[in-house]
């Protein structure tokens, strides 16, 4: 080095909020885990050959069945379409897709009536309200098919919907089984274009398809992959501060941080009274496998 | 001196101790089958009941000398050739002086004619670092082991590490300064940060043994659970790493197998001196006691400073 010359700088690249490198995943070693997971959960453990899956038409559903029918095979995966009077045309074109891409069973179980049938008792209910006891009657449908089958319900919520609390409190999220759970949602969105899942169902906008025209992002008021990003880092303890330091909105943050704490409830088995120190779940602890 | 060692990873069923003691017993025949029966077969962390028990703990850990005693009857049961001999390591829930530790014991192993060598419980290994932190949450439900030590066998100095005790350098570090020329480390982990580079858990794994080996100049024998429990599945990948650090042989992250190598006990000498830091530690270890006792002393007793 010639005297008077500066040294060469290497500096390390600041922090990218719009980044989603810390999101991407080895798409063959997740699938091949979750197909392991699912074999050993609904085979082994539970003793099922079959299971059963509400096809809503959207990526979540799509990609369960695509993992489920990789793992058990076509023949072990009933999917049920349960539409709604005023469900999307498109919601039911492309469940349908996805059984005859897979190959596996599909059947339609109109949930009209049952639903109608209650909201009579009920005329003032209001659409989260309507749209809760579709939720709920979809349940309804696929525990009892899980009996008359017999077949396992197998869950489709993502990590995301989950912690927004975006879900029906024990209709969505009743199945005993998910493989997404911990997936968030562009990480689904991932996978399932890894598994093939056709993109006209990938690309398009999420929705609960509870409301005529409803999707998540407008529910939300933020889209996807800005809120996973937030939720990535806050799971892992950085503060609401730091997040802004980093770059990301302050209005994003605050939003994303608002949803989780208020829904921790909807992740919970019901509150119980505790009166003695053999309290089930708290004193009295067994793992769910034991 | 040449060693046949193997690591043998299966899914446990869930607190079936006869199940799996019989498990257990089946690998040890198909070795015995095997045309060059090992001498050394490391079993993972908890192997004869699964990981996950919480309060289940106590209904299924037993004594280091009962489990000794059904671990030969199994052997015996499986392998019946006069003169043969291996030794194990295998990782249970222990019952202790009404304690309950997850522990690993090493054994030797005889069949019925086997006049010459004695069976015997060699070492009972106690968890020392239990993790109780995310996923976790050992140390409600099992006590602490007090020391790590390396012992004698018929292959030579040998220490046994559970899980989180090979996450602390200074575990390796303390086997090897008493002697230990081949590590046993036995585990139970969880798959998880699953990323664009594979499986988060198991990418660390292989860095710490590696780092364990080189650093030491010794072998390492890493047996890992598979299987899911309760939705968590274990990430296997039992390995052999060689004295410079190197992989020898690599399991399956998911499904059962055995994996196996013929060590040669002299290479140890030939990388401690190609890099001798070993020797440099024990040169400087007069020194680093010194400070470590100072600093202990400044820690307050929650562990503070």
């Amino acid at each position: 080095m010639s005297v008077g010359a500066q040294l060469k700088v290497i500096r390390a690249a600041d922090f990218d909020p719009a980044s989603d490198r810390y999101l991407d995943m080895d798409c063959e070693v997740v699938a091949e885990w979750l197909c392991a997971f699912l074999k050993d959960e609904v085979v082994r453990r539970r003793g099922f050959s079959r299971v059963v899956i509400g096809l809503s038409g959207g990526v979540d559903s799509s990609l369960t069945a695509y993992l489920c029918a990789c793992a058990l095979g076509s023949e072990a995966v009933v999917g049920v379409r349960m539409p709604y009077r005023t469900s999307s045309p498109d919601s039911l074109e492309h469940a349908s897709l996805v059984a005859d891409k897979l190959g596996i069973e599909c059947r339609t179980v109109d949930i009209s009536d049952a639903v109608d049938g209650y909201l009579r008792t009920a005329p003032d209910a209001d659409q989260r309200r309507r749209g809760n006891v579709m939720a709920r009657m979809r349940m309804i449908v696929l525990f009892d098919l899980s009996a008359g089958l017999p077949a396992l319900p197998v869950g489709t919520g993502n990590k995301t919907e989950r912690l927004f609390g975006y879900f029906t409190w024990h209709a969505d999220d009743a199945p005993p089984v998910n493989p997404l759970g911990d997936l968030f949602k562009t990480q689904v969105w991932q996978l399932a274009r890894h598994m093939g899942v056709p993109d006209v169902i990938v690309s398009k906008p999420a929705s609960a398809d509870l409301i005529v025209g409803q999707t998540d992002e407008d529910d939300f008021g933020i889209s996807y992959a800005r809120a996973d990003r937030i939720l990535h880092l806050l799971l892992r303890g950085f503060t609401a501060e730091r997040l802004i330091e980093m770059g990301f909105s302050a209005d994003d943050v605050r939003l994303v941080k608002q949803k989780v704490d208020s829904t921790h409830w909807k992740r919970h088995m019901p509150t119980t009274a505790m009166l003695s120190s053999t309290s089930i779940n708290d004193y009295y602890l067994r793992p769910v496998d034991y | 001196m040449h060693i046949e060692v193997a690591a043998a990873q299966f899914a446990p069923s869930k607190g079936d101790y006869a199940a799996n003691l019989e498990t257990v017993g089946r690998v040890l025949g198909q070795l015995e089958q095997s045309g060059t029966p090992p001498d050394l077969v490391v079993f993972p962390e908890t192997a004869l009941t699964g990981y996950f028990l919480e309060g289940g703990v106590g209904e299924h850990a037993l004594s280091a000398d009962r489990v000794f005693t059904d671990l030969l009857t199994t052997y015996r049961t499986h392998v019946v050739r006069p003169g043969a001999v291996v030794d194990v390591a295998i990782g249970f829930y222990e019952s202790r002086n009404g304690h309950c530790y997850n522990s690993g014991l090493y054994a030797t192993l005889t069949s019925a004619q086997t006049p010459d060598t004695e069976p015997a419980l060699r070492h009972v290994h106690r968890k020392f670092f239990l993790p109780t932190y995310g996923v976790f949450d050992e140390e409600r439900f099992v006590a602490r082991g007090r020391s790590i030590a390396a012992f004698d066998t018929r292959l030579g100095r040998i220490a046994v590490l559970i899980c989180e005790d090979a996450w602390h350098s200074i575990s390796g570090t303390i086997a090897a300064l008493d002697g230990a020329q081949i590590v046993a480390v036995l585990s139970a982990s969880p798959g998880r940060e699953f990323g664009s580079d594979g499986i988060g858990n198991l990418r660390r794994w292989d860095r710490l043994l590696q780092a364990l080996a080189e650093e030491h100049g010794i072998f390492v024998v890493y047996a890992g659970l598979v299987g899911f429990e309760g939705g968590k599945g274990f990430t296997g990948s039992s390995s052999i790493y060689d004295p410079w650090g190197h992989v020898m042989a690599r399991g399956s992250a998911i499904e059962p197998c055995i994996v196996r190598a013929r060590i040669e006990s002299s290479d140890i000498g030939l990388a401690r001196r190609a890099t001798p830091l070993l020797a440099d530690l024990e040169t400087a270890l007069s020194d680093l006691v010194r400070q470590l006792e100072a600093l202990g002393a400044r820690m307050d007793p929650g562990g503070g400073r």
